[in-house]
């Protein structure tokens, strides 16, 4: 088959619209997180690169794909926006401030191209989770400017009209401007404080995508993040634990949902359709933390859910270890929450008795979660009717249609 | 570099016992030192300290007419106490002051 020209490698006709579509998703974030340093505006970066893709669209079909797409596309982006704004004369004004009338390369794609350039990905994430941005505001720009995600999708992911994401991505991007939210990777005395908003909107991104059957796409991308910063920040403990937390979370979502499209809880799920791969790669990171001992919230969860997958059966859980760990979690994270969860795994290791003790020490009155737990230990204990009530109350609360329909059916399976 | 508005705010019912002398020397102290570093740097543009809010006037616009009522915000509990106007580099440099 003939090289094509241009010095591709793939033939031509091997790229298509999907091809060039997956690329940008890969790309995409790398891309503008570069230009937005170049440039030193999210816009015009945003731009730059729709411009590039559109360009590789016309011309990697006939040339063939460049050696390097995303420095391609990265390089052709950032020579397109310098000639755009050397056209405008407001443009002119902005290069000279910049000092960015440098030597460009025009021999795009074929000369050097960008350079390592992840740390600008790194900045960009601590820009869009900067926690004088509300949370809304951070997770939408998370995920249009990092993700690649078109408003409309990030709109969807949210049950959002597109018009309502639309302004709010572009209140922040304009609070970022006019407050000079600063493009750069705090210093490390503020890292904790930092870090910790970044980190909560990956994990709010994949919970959105969780609770939405029909929307893989915020579980795949957040999984993508905690990837992405897990390699830009090797040496930060939580980041690992919260793409291990991710990735065995993950391996059960084919398990969660049954063909009928209701929902498996632990207790009910088909062990065989969890995906070994994801929990290998999962109880390797755990691992690695364990050896590291510095834990956190992010790594006792991943913990947690490591040993959930160890088990064959529920019923062959090691509670024991379970209950340890949340031990330790509630003493890092003393919240009514994982109380609640320490809580239910003590139910299985001492029997629902006690379980239902701990719960009454709770202040967790319309939290869909509690009122759930309270009815499956009441089940357990046989007091029937004061769990039909527990269980009217939690379908009252549940936030999807599948887990409504578990409730309302009176909960596991299993144990009754 | 940007101008920034610190913001001041002090609860309604929560000012507080009137400070004795001593302790007011002191908080005089300490702002006049912020006020230093600032000039300094060359962030510092403006700053004023307010009266308490029953001395506040609000001005509505309704109608094309202008209505005064006494102010400040009924509704609002907190009310601005004070305030800075700097000059500094980004929103980081800027919430640097907060903490002080």
């Amino acid at each position: 088959m003939a090289v094509a020209e241009g010095g591709g490698i793939d033939p031509p006709g091997a790229i298509d619209a999907a091809r060039v579509g997956r690329i940008f998703r890969e790309e995409w974030g790398r891309s503008v997180a570069a230009l937005i340093r170049v440039l030193g505006d999210i816009d015009l970066a945003e731009d730059a690169v729709q411009e590039a893709f559109a360009i590789a669209l016309r011309r990697w079909p006939s040339e063939g794909l460049p050696p390097n797409p995303g420095g391609w596309i990265t390089t052709t982006a950032r020579n397109g926006a310098i000639d755009r704004l050397r056209r405008e004369s407001r443009g002119r004004d902005l290069l000279a401030d910049l000092a960015l009338l440098a030597p460009r390369d025009d021999e795009v794609g074929t000369t050097e191209e960008e350079g390592p350039v992840d740390d600008d990905r790194l900045r960009l994430i601590f820009t869009c989770c900067h926690p004088a941005l509300s949370g809304e505001a951070q997770v939408a720009l998370t995920l249009r400017l990092l993700g690649g995600l078109s408003t409309e999708e990030v709109a969807r992911g949210f049950l959002v009209a597109e018009p309502t994401m639309a302004k709010r991505l572009f209140r922040a991007k304009r609070k970022i401007k006019a407050a000079r939210i600063p493009y750069r990777v705090p210093a490390d005395h503020d890292l904790p404080r930092r870090l910790s908003p970044v980190l909560a909107v990956i994990y709010l991104i994949y919970t959105a995508g969780l609770g939405r059957a029909d929307e893989p796409l915020l579980c795949v991308e957040a999984i993508r993040l905690a990837r992405t910063l897990s390699v830009l920040m090797p040496d930060e403990p939580e980041v690992a634990g919260l793409l291990a937390l991710l990735l065995l979370t993950e391996s059960r979502r084919p398990a969660r949902l049954r063909v009928d499209g209701s929902l498996a809880v632990l207790t009910d799920q088909d062990r065989r359709l969890w995906d070994r791969e994801l929990i290998q790669e999962g109880q390797a990171i755990v691992r690695r933390c364990l050896r590291r001992n510095q834990p956190g919230p992010n790594q006792l969860q991943a913990a947690i859910n490591a040993v959930h997958a160890d088990a064959a059966t529920f019923e062959e859980t090691d509670w024991s270890q379970i209950v340890a760990l949340y031990d330790q979690l509630l003493e890092l994270a003393p919240t009514p929450v994982v109380a609640l969860n320490r809580a239910i795994a003590i139910g299985e290791l001492d029997g629902p008795a006690s379980a239902l003790e701990l719960l009454g020490e709770l202040e967790l009155d319309g939290y869909q979660p509690f009122h759930a737990a309270r009815a499956d230990l009441l089940q357990r204990l046989g007091r029937a009717e004061e769990a039909a009530t527990e269980y009217q109350r939690a379908a009252a609360l549940a936030p999807t249609d599948a887990e409504r329909d578990f409730l309302s059916r009176g909960g596991r399976a299993g144990r009754r | 570099m940007a101008r920034y508005l610190l913001s001041t705010h002090t609860v309604a019912g929560e000012e507080g016992e009137p400070p004795n002398e001593q302790h007011m020397r002191e908080t005089y102290q300490r702002l006049a030192t912020i006020e230093q570093e600032m000039s300094e740097r060359g962030a510092w543009v403006f700053s004023a300290r307010l009266h308490g809010p029953e001395t506040a006037t609000v001005v509505r616009v309704a109608g094309g007419e202008a209505l005064t009522t006494d102010g400040p915000f009924a509704e609002s509990k907190e009310h601005l106490a004070g305030f800075y106007m700097i000059d500094e580099e980004d929103l980081d440099a800027a919430l640097g002051w907060r903490r002080r």
